[in-house]
């Protein structure tokens, strides 16, 4: 029996069908009859729709129905919600902007659907949504952040275009220890807007049943439980009992596939209304002006210090750009999964954030990998780098002088959190010795004699996930709780189907979970089967997002497992004729403790089925069993990233010549998982630094709509990444795991950008570091 | 996109300003003109069948005559919608300045700017799309109004200024 216990680095279950073709996308799956979707999109910014005449096109060949946000309007289909409520400093709710499942009479940013083409063929939808006639009266666009507050309104409801104005922790104190400070170092920043890009586009399938008045959604969601309770309570599709969602396997999300969108709403609608299953797959330019895009701040940064060093205080100033329209997660992401990170890993006394999120005529911007974690970790690192600059202090001795020690734990942070583990100096050591910190100026010097320019970057970022306690995100506003799912159904012959809320977008769920569920019951891998991503055979469940697949989701299986070997416990008792209380179970076993008789798992899962020798009278047949889990507090993972750089001063390109990450996910149950998810996080990490940028012209138009303008990073823009581990348990769930699937996206981006900085001896840049900004800064250095 | 530029035509200005303002005349100059149809003496329907990098399309629109001084200037200014490709505003201001009483100085600044999805594919190839179908309109133009089917006459677009 191959029995794989936590640790292991277990080749992924899922990879055989992925690998080889047989993996199920929403777009693999076709219904008896369905009919093609097309959806008509705004090709402006900002306008009134003065008109619109669908009589061609529902006229033309192959066409079933054109149906109109002005429709959607009249069946009284509710605004898609935004399931956080932010509070103004003023203690006034934020300013949320009706969100039409497809706009009615207003455009509001170019892609807004207005629209949608039912027809026979895809083409035949295509081809008639070129006939629709609209009229648009255009209005100046709101596009550049850090004038919308004083642009004319956009919505009449959102005075100052501005959602709400947000702070969290001590002003005055804070301002004070500015004021008295021996040295204050000033930076503002900008943290470039994303694209998403998943390589799976969104696609959805509705399916409305005339008969048994059951409508099934096919979709690519990080979390159906959570999308069918937002389109029953909110949108009021279809009661909740009679929504199934069902999200099969999902081609990559990274937050994008979080949200509860226009298109998926209006499928549903539009099946319903006319009562045949109907399929949209967005092509990839629907993808770039429809999904919601990530970051987008603008940033003023004061962090005051004594002679030494020591951070005294932190003063920050944010503009966050909502985009249009307040989507699913939005209004939580730039507060508190942003404002409560400022402290890092560092025991900064004083600090302060206010933010001001805004609306402007471009599509709306929501969580993406790490959501708020990365903005607050880089403008951390990168003051905390310039600071040391300014003192004269090395980079890694002024991180030293004022990190929380391991002895200080657990930690009140002056923004709310309270860290329960960590050991940043470990983290920090291990990833320098990795990095040969100790050898860089001999490499500094052998590739100046080269022509190159190298430079070094640290980043020692600390994030807060497994989403969430859920009394405490009610406290802070959240729409819904933040707990998961898990039921562990052990079938008649010994083997294991797990069901969980969470929700695999390419993870490794599959593998992870039955991992976590085999080594507790001493069994194979092999005989764990996991299920998720349906809400017809699932219990209600949040999904994944915020890192929290294992930390809550694996936390509810854990518990569900040990709900199943209490049972067991008792079988056993029963057929070995012992006290529960003297059964141990161990690698697979009942035993009693005082004599060798024992009973397998699989016999004991046999006899709880077939129940002839059995404490019918006490015990009920079956050995299934369920948990909902619910975190005491975040997790947070935190760690150490150094950034090698050389640059070329002819061409300003930056090779990155060497990215070691040493991270603290705390428990690890699949190394070889957790590497994966850490590589693919720095790439996005470095992608952001020197690549990618979504732009808007000043009226509203995308303009990097397609992969020649957006640009993504590529293998050979990567180097072989050096991965490492620390560990410090987390102290409160049953697996002591912290979560890493947005860790290397969020701790990266200041590592690389710190490298440049070192590399010029400047002390500002802006991301992406394109080779032409690095070479305009070098020119304005003088240093060519 | 923004391109000015001036060239010397062998001819008076009165007889410049006329065909300037026959729609027989634009719509054989102007590349893929599929219509230039008069509605007025300063509105025109105009069909465009046109190419921006990867976006080809149709574009429907009506043109107008602005601040028009005879036999000196006006200004063409119009929005062509292209379907799902999106649209394309432009107006072209042209100005007559004769030099002689057979030689006039044509000069015209041309501005154009694109919405939806030939922003999002092909925004950056608008300046050389423009500037190739101003450079190709006003050389058919001379051509045409200078009896020279042949291409024998030396074209000289100068360019003026460009942004």
């Amino acid at each position: 029996m191959v029995q794989q216990s936590i640790g292991e680095r277990v080749l992924r279950k899922e990879d055989l069908r992925f690998i080889t073709g047989k993996g199920s996308y929403t777009d693999d799956i076709n219904l008896p009859g369905q009919a093609y979707a097309c959806f008509v999109r705004s090709p402006v910014a900002h306008a009134i729709i003065k008109g619109m005449d669908i009589s061609t096109a529902t006229a033309a060949d192959g066409v079933i129905a054109v149906l109109t946000g002005e429709q959607v309007a009249e069946d009284g289909l509710g605004s898609l919600p935004c399931g956080w409520m932010v509070h103004s400093k003023d203690g006034s709710e934020m300013k949320q902007p009706f969100h039409p499942v497809m706009a009615a009479d207003k455009i509001n940013y170019v892609g807004e659907p207005v629209a949608i083409v039912v027809a026979e063929t895809f083409l035949a939808a295509k081809n008639a949504s070129e006939l629709v006639e609209i009229d648009y009266e255009e209005i100046d666009a709101v596009v550049d952040i850090s004038s919308a507050q004083s642009a004319a309104d956009i919505y009449p409801e959102v005075p100052g275009n501005t959602v709400y104005n947000w702070e969290l922790g001590e002003k005055a104190d804070t301002e004070k220890a500015i004021r008295e400070a021996a040295h204050v170092t000033r930076i503002s920043l900008t943290n470039n807007r994303l694209i998403p890009n998943a390589i799976e586009p969104r696609a959805a399938i509705a399916d409305y049943n005339t008969g048994t008045q059951d409508l099934t959604l096919y979709t690519t969601s990080q979390n159906p439980g959570l999308a069918r309770l937002i389109l029953t309570a909110f949108v009021q599709i279809a009661p909740e009992h009679k929504l199934r969602i069902i999200a099969p396997d999902v081609g990559g999300g990274f937050g994008s596939k979080i949200f509860v969108y226009s298109e998926e709403t209006a499928l549903a609608w539009a099946s319903k209304k006319l009562g045949i299953p109907i399929k949209w797959t967005a092509e990839r330019s629907e993808s770039f002006v429809a999904d919601a895009h990530g970051r987008d701040h603008v940033t003023e940064v004061e962090l005051a210090m004594d002679e030494e060093g020591h951070f005294l205080g932190l003063h920050v100033k944010t503009i966050a750009n909502m985009g249009a329209y307040l989507s699913t997660f939005s209004a939580a992401v730039p507060t508190y999964l942003y404002g409560t990170l400022l402290a890092g890993q560092y025991k900064t006394p004083n600090i302060y954030v206010e933010v001001d999120a805004v609306v402007t005529n471009t599509a709306p911007v929501d969580a993406y990998r790490g959501a708020g974690r990365p903005e607050a970790a880089y403008l951390l690192e990168r003051i905390v780098e310039v600071a040391a600059r300014e003192m004269n202090l090395d980079p890694v001795e002024i991180r030293r002088r004022n990190f929380i020690a391991p002895s200080d734990f657990p930690y009140q942070t002056p923004v709310a959190l309270e860290y329960d583990s960590g050991d940043y100096e470990a983290s920090l050591n291990k990833a320098l010795e990795m990095a040969d910190y100790d050898g860089f100026s001999e490499r500094k010097k052998e590739a100046a004699s080269r022509g190159k320019k190298r430079g070094i970057g640290f980043s020692c970022y600390i994030e807060a996930c497994g989403l969430a306690p859920s009394q405490l995100a009610g406290s802070l506003g959240a729409g819904v709780g933040l707990w998961e799912s898990g039921e562990v159904r052990v079938n008649a012959t010994g083997t294991v189907t797990v069901l969980t809320g969470s929700q695999s977008t390419g993870q490794g769920h599959e593998t992870t979970f039955a991992q976590l569920v085999a080594s507790k019951f001493g069994i194979s891998i092999d005989d764990v089967e996991v299920i998720h991503g349906d809400t017809g055979k699932l219990d209600f469940g949040m999904g994944t997002y915020g890192s929290r697949s294992l930390v809550v989701g694996g936390s509810a299986l854990s518990k569900a497992a040990d709900k199943v070997i209490a049972k067991g416990k008792k079988i056993a008792a029963h057929m070995l004729d012992s006290d529960v209380e003297d059964i141990d179970f161990e690698d697979g076993e009942f035993r009693v403790r005082k004599s060798n008789q024992s009973k397998t798992f699989q016999e004991i899962a046999f006899a709880a089925y077939v129940p002839h020798d059995y404490p019918l009278e006490e015990l009920e047949p079956g050995l299934s069993e369920k948990a909902f889990y619910d975190p005491a507090n975040f997790t947070y993972p935190a760690g150490t990233h150094i950034c090698e750089v050389e640059i070329d001063p002819d061409t300003g390109v930056v090779d990155i010549i060497k990215f070691t990450a040493v991270d603290d996910f705390g428990i690890i149950i699949n190394p070889m998982i957790v590497e994966g998810q850490v590589h693919g996080g720095i790439a996005q990490g470095i992608g952001q630094a020197l690549l990618e940028q979504c732009i808007y012209d000043e009226t509203g138009q995308l303009l990097t709509g397609s992969y020649m303008d957006y640009c993504m990073p590529r293998a050979d823009d990567l180097p072989s990444f050096e991965v490492g581990m620390t560990c410090t348990p987390c102290t409160h769930n049953p697996i002591g795991a912290k979560g890493c699937g947005e860790a290397g996206a969020i701790g990266s981006p200041p590592a690389v950008i710190n490298a440049i900085t070192d590399a010029l001896g400047i002390m500002e840049m802006d991301m992406p570091a394109t080779s032409e900004r690095v070479w305009r800064a070098m020119q304005q250095a003088g240093g060519a | 996109m923004e391109l000015s530029q001036r060239i010397e035509i062998p001819l008076g200005a009165k007889q410049v300003w006329r065909s300037l303002n026959d729609p027989v005349i634009l719509k054989q100059c102007l590349p893929g003109c599929e219509l230039f149809e008069a509605i007025s003496d300063t509105e025109f329907n105009v069909t465009i069948m046109a190419k921006v990098g990867p976006v080809k399309a149709r574009f429907k629109g009506e043109v107008k005559l602005l601040d028009v001084n005879p036999p000196n200037s006006y200004t063409l200014s119009g929005m062509g919608k292209g379907g799902v490709a999106g649209f394309v505003k432009g107006s072209a201001t042209v100005r007559l300045e004769e030099k002689g009483s057979s030689v006039t100085l044509m000069t015209y600044s041309v501005k154009a700017n694109v919405g939806g999805k030939l922003a999002q594919l092909g925004a950056r190839l608008v300046a050389g799309a423009t500037r190739k179908l101003a450079n190709e309109f006003f050389t058919n133009f001379v051509r045409l109004i200078c009896n020279d089917p042949d291409g024998k006459l030396e074209i000289n677009l100068e360019t003026v200024e460009e942004a």
